[in-house]
């Protein structure tokens, strides 16, 4: 296994900017292949858009990047880093301790279809909760920071409202600001719009344009092919567990070379 | 008419009722702090016992799953006698009285509390494993997204939630246990069902007394309902689902005229 770990040691080296790195991600639930082998690399400042029908992988592909499953085989790196395993003293793969995992994890966003807001703490809380309890900061600072993260998604007037109160829309952009409040090196977007509304789904979408223009790293599975095209460097299309078509949002839109992108597009668009 | 023929003694039913003696209320006092304090260490116990319970170690699991088994398989009665009487039958433990902070505590209601406790601890455990479990789950990922270790997150994140879910069923089983304290009359604990015992046999005015402590426990249980329900509008109230403009009172008021509040806060979520 060790062989196969692209650089060896743990860490991407060469000067490449490579924020990501999934190298032959494989992932089964029980009998079901739900990943047969997908690579990606994603360089800074790259926002990678991953289309494809329900139930292609794209959302456990996903999940694999920031560990929350485990692939059964390959190898996931992010900012240099292995995730969800380490090197032993004799090059040995072995799992990371929860602690490492939890560190790997503070410097990659996630940003969730049903937002996951704590409902027991307001929009301010929810932002400060990450940078308190885990990067150690003051409270002052925190709110500092949470102030100013909600400020940036727009919600500066919204700080000390509930979760309970607050639109689908403004509870999606609180949610990104709790991840941006942790400055991670990259943002994993997991259909960010689908449980909206349609009238705020166009906020949601800013917020993410906005975070893509500042040169943020950025994986993102979505069913809007509109914003794909806009904001979108490269296009995945994912399907049956695989990446059949990658590419351009131009190229993969409207010259898709595979017949199962084209079937797909045919139905969303 | 029909009380007075009965040899009802409505001037000692009424006596004992308003101004009780002081034996009396003494037994009504110990009463209250041995359910008081057997409740709050069977939280304690009952949160590790269902934190063990949730544990990946099966050996974890496995002793608490046998200790829930034995304390909710054998009846209260029982153990008071083997906690109290047996164990010093053997001398493998002698109660004595003692004196904490110059209190002097029987040795009966040291060793009411300790069974109390340990038999609540059972019950408390799986609720308290029902309240964790009606935590989303999307809660614990969203709190793993920022970096926090699974610890982080059952503290900081899923317990804090889970009470919500607990405090009904919980308010439930202290009502329950109050009541169960008159169990505690077998190893001579002087509390109120002992106390009336013994104000029965002197004065053969079974009927007024018992009515009298029957009273008393009603207005134990009532208190509690009212405490039960002002912490509940609490909860709400610090996740903003209840109005919070509204006084505290109000509130509670509302909680008896319109229970479903429990139920309407979490679509809001």
């Amino acid at each position: 296994m060790t062989s196969s770990i692209p650089q060896g040691s743990g860490s991407i080296g060469g000067g490449a900017a490579l924020i990501v790195q999934a190298t032959e991600i494989r992932k089964s639930f029980g009998s079901q292949e739900v990943l047969k082998s997908v690579s990606l690399d994603v360089t800074r400042g790259e926002v990678v858009v991953l289309i494809g029908p329900s139930g292609s992988g794209k959302t456990t592909f996903l999940r694999c990047i920031n560990h929350f499953e485990k692939p059964n085989s390959g190898v996931v790196q992010v900012n240099g880093h292995l995730i969800g395993s380490k090197l032993d003293r004799n090059g040995q793969r072995v799992d990371a301790s929860a602690r490492e995992v939890a560190r790997q994890r503070a410097e990659i966003g996630f940003v969730f279809q049903h937002f996951n807001l704590f409902p027991n703490r307001t929009a301010l809380e929810n932002v400060m909760l990450g940078p308190i309890k885990v990067q150690k900061m003051s409270k002052d600072k925190a709110r500092t920071l949470a102030i100013d993260q909600l400020t940036k998604v727009g919600l500066s007037n919204k700080i000390d409202t509930y979760p309970a109160q607050l639109s689908g829309g403004q509870k999606q952009r609180v949610a990104i600001a709790r991840s941006l409040a942790m400055s991670p090196a990259l943002m994993l977007f997991d259909e960010p719009t689908s449980a909206l509304d349609p009238e705020v789904i166009g906020e949601v979408l800013t917020v993410i344009r906005d975070l893509a223009n500042d040169g943020m790293t950025m994986i993102v599975v979505s069913h809007e092919i509109g914003f794909a095209r806009e904001v979108a460097d490269r296009v995945a299309m994912f399907d049956d567990g695989q990446i059949v078509e990658i590419g351009i949002p131009q190229q993969v839109f409207d010259n898709p070379t595979q017949a199962r992108t084209k079937a797909f597009l045919s139905k969303v668009l | 008419m029909l009380i007075s023929s009965l040899q009802f003694d409505t001037s000692f039913f009424w006596h004992e009722l308003l101004r009780p003696s002081s034996g009396f209320l003494g037994g009504l006092w110990r009463t209250v702090y041995i359910s008081v304090i057997a409740q709050v260490i069977a939280i304690v116990i009952g949160l590790v016992v269902a934190l063990a319970r949730r544990s990946t170690l099966r050996i974890l699991r496995g002793v608490a799953g046998l200790y829930v088994w034995v304390l909710r398989g054998t009846p209260l009665l029982v153990q008071l006698v083997i906690v109290y009487d047996g164990l010093a039958a053997t001398d493998i433990y002698r109660f004595r009285d003692m004196n904490l902070l110059g209190v002097s505590i029987l040795a009966s209601v040291q060793a009411a509390i300790v069974t109390l406790a340990l038999n609540e601890s059972a019950y408390m455990s799986e609720i308290i494993r029902a309240g964790l479990a009606a935590v989303d789950v999307g809660q614990n990922e969203a709190a793993l997204s920022i970096g926090m270790t699974p610890a982080q997150s059952m503290r900081h994140v899923v317990v804090p939630q889970a009470m919500r879910f607990v405090i009904p069923p919980l308010g439930n089983d202290f009502n329950a246990m109050m009541k169960s304290t008159s169990v505690l009359s077998v190893i001579g604990v002087p509390e109120m069902f002992l106390i009336t015992q013994e104000i029965s046999s002197s004065t053969f005015h079974t009927f007024e007394i018992f009515l009298d402590a029957a009273l008393y426990y009603l207005a134990l249980t009532t208190i509690w309902t009212f405490i039960q329900a002002w912490l509940e509008v609490k909860i709400d109230r610090s996740w903003g689902i209840v109005r919070t403009q509204r006084s505290m009172w109000a509130s509670v008021r509302e909680r008896f005229k319109d229970p479903r509040t429990l139920g309407l806060g979490r679509r809001a979520l």
